[in-house]
């Protein structure tokens, strides 16, 4: 066995994908997530059709004071870890959040401190180990700001950002850090929703994350003609791009 | 959840239908449909509208396919109903483990596998789908959970048991599974000039196989109606292998899928091509008459091999017709199919004839002793429906009945009368559902749910 990968948000399809192509490496893997029942389906499948050890366990990415603890007892079960996935996120509604500040709160924590606090204790040990890798789900929601996702942008923009820190930080220690910014995904999230166009599966998703970590990449745009897409709106001029319903 | 409005048709892409789609991610979706009503559809394999719903909405399985355990040493197995036989292969088979039942594709759900109790080459010695089932969990009307077995609940088991998803929503499944050494068939072929002669081979114990099917050539006419092809097969032993495939005879290098990448004009599988293809399969099969090694995937699914072959048949779609006749009189009632086939000018491009043994306990389960004749008709409207409506007559002269799976115009009328045991489903039926909240473009076009 290669180590054992933390999947931090596990339940999400992209992350089960990203679980099933990493066990097919030979990584073990630790899932955490809120919902226990689905996770320990998730566990028993992975471990039948990949012949890994899966552990799993609860944790809050708001919970900020428990993550140190929750960290510890990965380590416990599972060992050193090779590395972290954070798939954890919160889409929210952009409509709400502009009156309810729970909600932008939510947004704003569930997307990037809570990674940013479980990230650091994750880089913490991976820097003295000199050893791991490091896996963030970002978005193409984050490369600009929309009227129609912009909290949700915010936080996954300053999420993509304190991973190009960290990789530039750890990059020293040989420890690899992939920011991963997904297009559309076919996920329970999408699925039904108006204007979808060149869906990717999760499965496929999956694999090209594991791959590219393999690879050593820094940034990834999957399905990779998201690069560009993104390319072209990052350029249209601010005094247009204010003018857009986007 | 979210819904998705789409046309959607069954594997024959006859007929089409609106439909509301959702597609639960966790298990408790698998409920969804508790509330409104509808359907669940697993890969779509079933030919016509037992999967679709006009107008409602149809609870889609793909997601929920989770192995939950499997026990290496007694060889039972238990996953959610949306894990396909493909995918549950390619787990047990290097662990020394095979489906006791498999249908003609590897691309059904399990919970499709149940809902049409579906049959394999080897039904004449296994039975169906059913004998492989330990237990499964039935999310019913009210969103509870049953437990379903032979002996717990034993009247939802069997109505669930080819009960075409109307009696509830499939859960986990547990299987029972069937030990092997190798992941190999030793395969042998026997051509029969006639349909007699196919019947003499099918039915013959003393070359009986485990596995046995006849590849019938619909075109010939004549003396030589009937002309067939019979495949039998069992799972190889280590020993039977070539030397090469000793050392590892529980992998197969599975082949890539190659696709039919879109729709072929509708003239490509005419009368004319169809009995060329048919002459020449004759003729290259009919030749392996020693025994032969081939891996499980060629020998049960020659057709997943090319993805998306409905559309070789184009836009129009297809139709199956696949029914079952009883023993006695099956060669006069197989010959009275043919001749009317062979009178309408339709040419069918793939025909098929099987054995089948006991009937399953299932109160609308297809299978009774008897041969099962499927053959594929290109759609042809008002025409292809006459012929059909033609080989109901037949068959139900004969107390044969239709499969349903493969249905996609059979009456209402009819089907009560091949179905004779609908009412004693329907009483299990209105226990399980009793404000009809499951229902099917298939059950509303058969009137299945309503009283007789």
């Amino acid at each position: 066995m290669k180590g054992t990968v933390l999947i931090l948000g596990a339940s999400s399809a992209i992350a089960r994908a990203t679980a099933a192509a990493f066990a097919s490496r030979g990584y073990g893997l630790y899932l955490a997530g809120r919902d226990e029942e689905e996770l320990a389906r998730d566990a028993a499948d992975l471990a039948i059709r990949h012949q890994v050890p899966v552990a799993t366990g609860r944790f809050d990415a708001e919970a900020f004071a428990q993550h140190p603890a929750f960290i510890e007892q990965v380590v416990e079960a599972s060992g050193e870890l090779a590395g972290v996935v954070v798939a954890f996120g919160y889409l929210g509604e952009q409509s709400r959040a502009v009156h309810d500040w729970d909600e932008t709160l939510a947004i704003i924590q569930r997307n990037y401190t809570g990674a940013v606090s479980l990230l650091n204790l994750c880089a913490n040990r991976m820097e003295q180990a000199g050893t791991g890798f490091i896996v963030g789900i970002a978005s193409v929601a984050g490369d600009r700001g929309r009227q129609s996702n912009y909290t949700y942008g915010s936080a996954k923009g300053a999420f993509a950002l304190y991973l190009q820190g960290l990789r530039n930080r750890l990059a020293p220690a040989g420890v690899r850090v992939l920011t991963v910014k997904p297009g559309f995904v076919d996920t329970g999230m999408t699925f039904g929703l108006p204007g979808m166009f060149l869906v990717a599966s999760p499965r496929y998703v999956g694999e090209r994350i594991a791959r590219a970590v393999e690879r050593g990449r820094d940034v990834l745009y999957v399905p990779w003609f998201w690069r560009y897409i993104m390319l072209i709106i990052t350029h249209i001029p601010e005094r247009i791009f204010k003018r857009l319903k986007l | 959840m979210n819904r998705l409005t789409e046309n959607l048709s069954g594997w024959g892409r006859y007929p089409v239908a609106q439909c509301g789609l959702l597609r639960p991610e966790r298990h408790k979706g698998l409920g969804g449909l508790s509330a409104e009503g509808g359907i669940a559809r697993g890969q779509g394999r079933s030919y016509g509208d037992a999967a679709l719903n006009q107008d409602g909405a149809v609870l889609l399985t793909e997601r929920l396919n989770r192995l939950s355990a499997f026990d290496s040493e007694r060889g039972t197995v238990t996953a959610e109903s949306g894990l396909t036989l493909r995918e549950l292969l390619d787990v047990v088979v290097p662990r020394g483990w095979f489906p006791l039942v498999t249908p003609g594709t590897g691309y059904v759900s399990l919970g499709g596998c149940i809902a049409a109790d579906v049959h394999g080459k080897n039904h004449h010695h296994d039975g169906a789908f059913s004998r492989s089932v330990l237990e499964f969990e039935l999310f019913d009307a009210d969103g509870a959970v049953r437990t379903c077995s032979p002996d717990v609940q034993s009247e939802a088991f069997n109505a669930t048991m080819g009960g075409m998803g109307l009696t509830g929503v499939i859960g986990d499944v547990t299987l029972q599974l069937r030990p092997v050494e190798t992941a190999w068939i030793q395969a042998q072929h026997a051509p029969a000039r006639d349909l007699e002669q196919a019947l003499t081979f099918l039915q013959d114990n003393e070359h009986d196989a485990r596995y046995s099917v006849a590849w019938i050539d619909l075109q010939s006419r004549g003396r030589a109606l009937g002309r067939s092809v019979v495949m039998t097969g069992e799972h190889a032993v280590r020993d039977a292998l070539p030397a090469a495939h000793r050392a590892d005879p529980l992998q197969l290098k599975l082949r890539g899928e190659r696709n039919v990448p879109l729709d072929m004009p509708g003239w490509l599988l005419n009368p004319l091509t169809i009995r060329a293809f048919n002459a020449l399969y004759y003729r290259l099969e009919g030749r392996k008459t020693s025994p032969f090694i081939v891996g499980y995937d060629k020998f049960f699914y020659p057709l997943d091999a090319l993805g998306h072959w409905n559309r070789l048949y184009g836009k129009r779609g297809f139709v199956q017709y696949q029914c079952v006749v009883p023993l006695e009189q099956a060669h006069e009632t197989l010959r009275q199919l043919l001749d009317a086939l062979a009178a309408s000018g339709h040419a069918a491009f793939l025909g098929v004839l099987k054995r089948l043994g006991a009937a399953s306990a299932g109160q609308l389960a297809f299978s009774m002793p008897g041969y099962t004749l499927a053959l594929d008709l290109p759609f042809g409207g008002a025409a292809t429906l006459e012929l059909l409506q033609r080989f109901d007559e037949i068959v139900l002269a004969h107390g044969g009945r239709v499969y349903l799976a493969k249905d996609a115009r059979l009456s209402a009328e009819s089907f009560r009368q091949m179905y004779p045991r609908y009412d004693e489903w329907l009483a299990v039926k209105q226990t399980l559902d009793p404000q009809g909240r499951f229902s099917s473009s298939l059950s509303r076009r058969l009137g299945i749910g309503e009283p007789s």
